[in-house]
């Protein structure tokens, strides 16, 4: 008799997964407990192990492809009834190895309310286990699942037209960021003319000594990690209606990449020094572009940086990465005539740095004094100082 | 302010408006040495005189045609059809006088007219004394068609529709007359026709109603929030014009609308109801717009227990919600 291979459930929060590869083919005699399938989720990649023992039969789901839960992936011919036999019975026609398409036959039709606000929220309806009528997905399920994101995801397996995990992540995220974090954004300018000089004369020797490039970078994780520590707000989240301050200043570098952006943690940063953070940020990006980050690589992270002038940005209005409560970025180093003390005109370099702050937690005074802060520090360098 | 029933709270609200403006007058069947079928009027008679209160033969359609003469010449009459079901000899005299006349006037004259007539089910009164007529009259361009449910809602509409410049149909719920109490200001009040009373705030499921059913439709809400099912209750109060901005406001809330008419169901109130939401907030519905209302039979039974069963009642709109609420 056929015995139907679902799509398990692995975990509470996990509501689909990617078959990356079949392990026995249609034909294959399996045993009871032989793993038949490799499945990827969004957070682990686990063995299928057979339910039953016979030949392998149909595969109804293509490596690579991604269903939800409890959907029919593959058929095994079993020998060995697994329940109760029932009557014996001519051995079932063919068509009913093929799966009903859903569970109820109308898990694809949402109603426009949902339709419409699972598109406002960025929720992927395939996810949502509906608790309606039949298996419905209701309003308050998409509500629910707008509110309650997984986690950043680490593996991607992205396959034909689906957006991967990372994508869908990022999607999510932002999502939430945007809808429930009450923005407040502002910029300084900051001339960096000794920063630019620094970097350009102490490269080669820092490069020697050091083993990695000089970048403007760990000079600006500096100023913000010692700007944070004198402005711990900045430094917080607001959960549950209250303000959580955050010893650790742990700082996320978004690093940009073909599949999506993503933000390792350089942790305890004002404890480092500018060639630690040169060292430790390098590793990390370079990890993040190889794909090899560990799950602690991104996690924990309090505050986050983001070098959009990279790019040649001159103005940002990033958006925050939650649970934290800002994010800074440092925009493009352009060369401006600027008044100068004595109302002289010279021409310095400049950049922007622009900030995006939780208004929950902390205020303008607030997030306008850490800024301020991080431009002083920047302001100071000379290419005297000693790194 | 006092505790008054739904027919004391109509009662001061003729006799006020009689006494302010002597252009008000009442005629109808009984409305003066009787005081009215439901006593309405007692007492009228002899306080307010022949000119304000007027005995007419048994014959409605001279009662409206009379009534829409006086309005055309500057007089404010309050017809009163004793009862509803009475009211089709006088239809004519209603669709293609009175709610014509300014449009077919251009303007140069109006009908400041107040229909007023009992209607509606549950005291037994089988096939004559027991119909909903409301569709019949709110289909009508150029009237205003006006149905409260509570004392407060009755006096303040009834004075507003007796200086209203138009004609309005104002529809009394029989079963409320002395079924319902409320608080009642003394004073002169007036509530704008054309407005739509939350009559219980709730955010999974909106009721929208009127008449009676407001209240068979409150006892519903109660059941159903004990079951932690939230209910709004939308009283419409007027069905013509109908307030169409609290109607969607509230179902864009709560996703989810049962209608709740006394009505036979087809074609009754609910249907534009329906077509409104349909078209209006199409966005915004999460579940099927469904409609508790009476089975498409020819009169409302005669016998208690039938009648019971005919009509919608708590139980029939809990159930309803139950079925809104898990879909």
């Amino acid at each position: 008799m056929p015995v139907t291979v679902t799509m398990p459930e692995v975990a509470e929060t996990i509501v689909e997964g990617t078959i990356a590869k079949w392990l026995k083919q249609p034909g294959d005699p399996v045993e009871r407990y032989e793993s038949i399938a490799e499945i990827v989720t969004d957070k682990v990649t686990l063995e299928l192990p057979s339910p039953a023992t016979g030949i392998m039969g149909e595969l109804l789901v293509a490596e690579g492809d991604t269903v939800t839960i409890d959907t029919p992936i593959a058929i095994i011919h079993s020998d060995v009834p697994l329940e109760s036999p029932g009557p014996i019975a001519a051995p079932e026609p063919a068509s009913t190895e093929t799966p009903a398409p859903s569970p109820n036959g109308r898990a694809a039709r949402h109603s426009p309310l949902v339709k419409r606000l699972a598109e406002e929220h960025g929720v992927d309806l395939s996810l949502i286990r509906g608790t309606g009528a039949g298996g419905r997905i209701t309003k308050a399920d998409v509500l629910q699942a707008a509110e309650t994101r997984a986690s950043t995801p680490i593996a991607s397996s992205s396959s034909d037209g689906r957006v991967d995990p990372v994508r869908r992540a990022i999607a999510q995220r932002m999502t939430q960021s945007a809808h429930d974090i009450p923005h407040v954004w502002t910029m300084m300018e900051v001339d960096v003319t000794g920063l630019v000089a620094i970097v350009k004369t102490q490269k080669e020797t820092f490069r020697q000594r050091e083993g990695v490039n000089l970048t403007y970078l760990p000079f600006v994780l500096q100023a913000v990690a010692r700007a944070l520590r004198s402005s711990p707000e900045v430094n917080s989240s607001w959960q549950n209606d209250s303000i959580v301050l955050h010893q650790d200043i742990n700082l996320g570098i978004a690093v940009a990449r073909d599949k999506g952006l993503i933000v390792p943690v350089l942790r305890n940063a004002d404890s480092l020094s500018i060639p630690d953070l040169a060292r430790q940020a390098n590793t990390l990006i370079e990890k993040a572009r190889d794909d090899k980050l560990s799950p602690q690589d991104v996690q924990g992270g309090t505050f986050t940086v983001n070098n959009t002038g990279a790019l040649g940005s001159i103005l940002s209005m990033p958006l925050i990465n939650p649970p934290q409560a800002a994010i800074m970025t440092t925009e493009a180093i352009v060369k401006r005539p600027v008044v100068v003390a004595d109302d002289a005109i010279a021409v310095r370099s400049m950049m922007n740095l622009c900030l995006s702050f939780d208004h929950r937690p902390l205020d303008g005074h607030q997030a306008v004094g850490f800024l301020g802060q991080v431009k002083t520090v920047l302001e100071e360098i000379t290419p005297e100082t000693r790194i | 302010m006092a505790e008054k029933t739904v027919l004391e709270a109509i009662k001061d609200g003729l006799a006020e408006e009689l006494e302010r403006d002597d252009s008000v007058v009442i005629m109808g069947e009984d409305v003066g040495n009787m005081g009215g079928a439901f006593r309405a009027t007692e007492g009228f008679l002899a306080r307010f005189g022949e000119r304000q209160i007027i005995d007419t033969p048994l014959a409605e359609t001279s009662i409206v045609g009379i009534a829409i003469g006086m309005a055309v010449n500057g007089m404010r009459p309050i017809a009163e059809i004793q009862f509803a079901d009475f009211m089709f000899p006088a239809y004519d005299q209603i669709v293609n006088e009175a709610a014509k006349f300014r449009y077919r006037s251009n303007g140069e004259f109006s009908v400041p007219m107040v229909m007023r007539t009992p209607y509606g089910a549950g005291i037994h009164g089988g096939l004559y004394h027991s119909q909903s007529i409301e569709v019949q009259l709110a289909h009508i361009p150029g009237l205003k068609v006006v149905a409260p449910s509570t004392p407060y809602d009755a006096k303040g509409l009834l004075k507003s529709s007796i200086r209203d410049p138009d004609p309005v149909m104002f529809l009394e719920h029989k079963r409320t007359y002395r079924l319902i109490k409320g608080e009642v200001p003394d004073d002169d009040y007036t509530l704008p026709i054309g407005q739509a009373d939350v009559k219980r705030e709730g955010s999974d499921i909106t009721v929208l109603t009127y008449g009676l059913m407001v209240h068979f439709s409150l006892e519903a809400a109660e059941e159903l929030a004990r079951e932690g099912v939230s209910v709004e209750v939308i009283d419409l109060r007027s069905l013509l014009p109908l307030d169409k901005e609290t109607v969607l406001e509230s179902v864009k809330k709560t996703s989810k609308a049962l209608i709740v008419y006394e009505d036979n169901l087809t074609l009754g109130y609910g249907a534009e109801l329906s077509a409104i939401l349909a078209s209006e907030a199409f966005e915004y519905l999460d579940g099927p717009v469904m409609r508790v209302a009476s089975p498409d039979i020819p009169s409302m039974p005669f016998h208690p227990a039938m009648e019971f069963e005919a009509l919608p009642n708590p139980a029939k709109i809990a159930g309803a919600l139950r079925q809104l609420a898990a879909y």
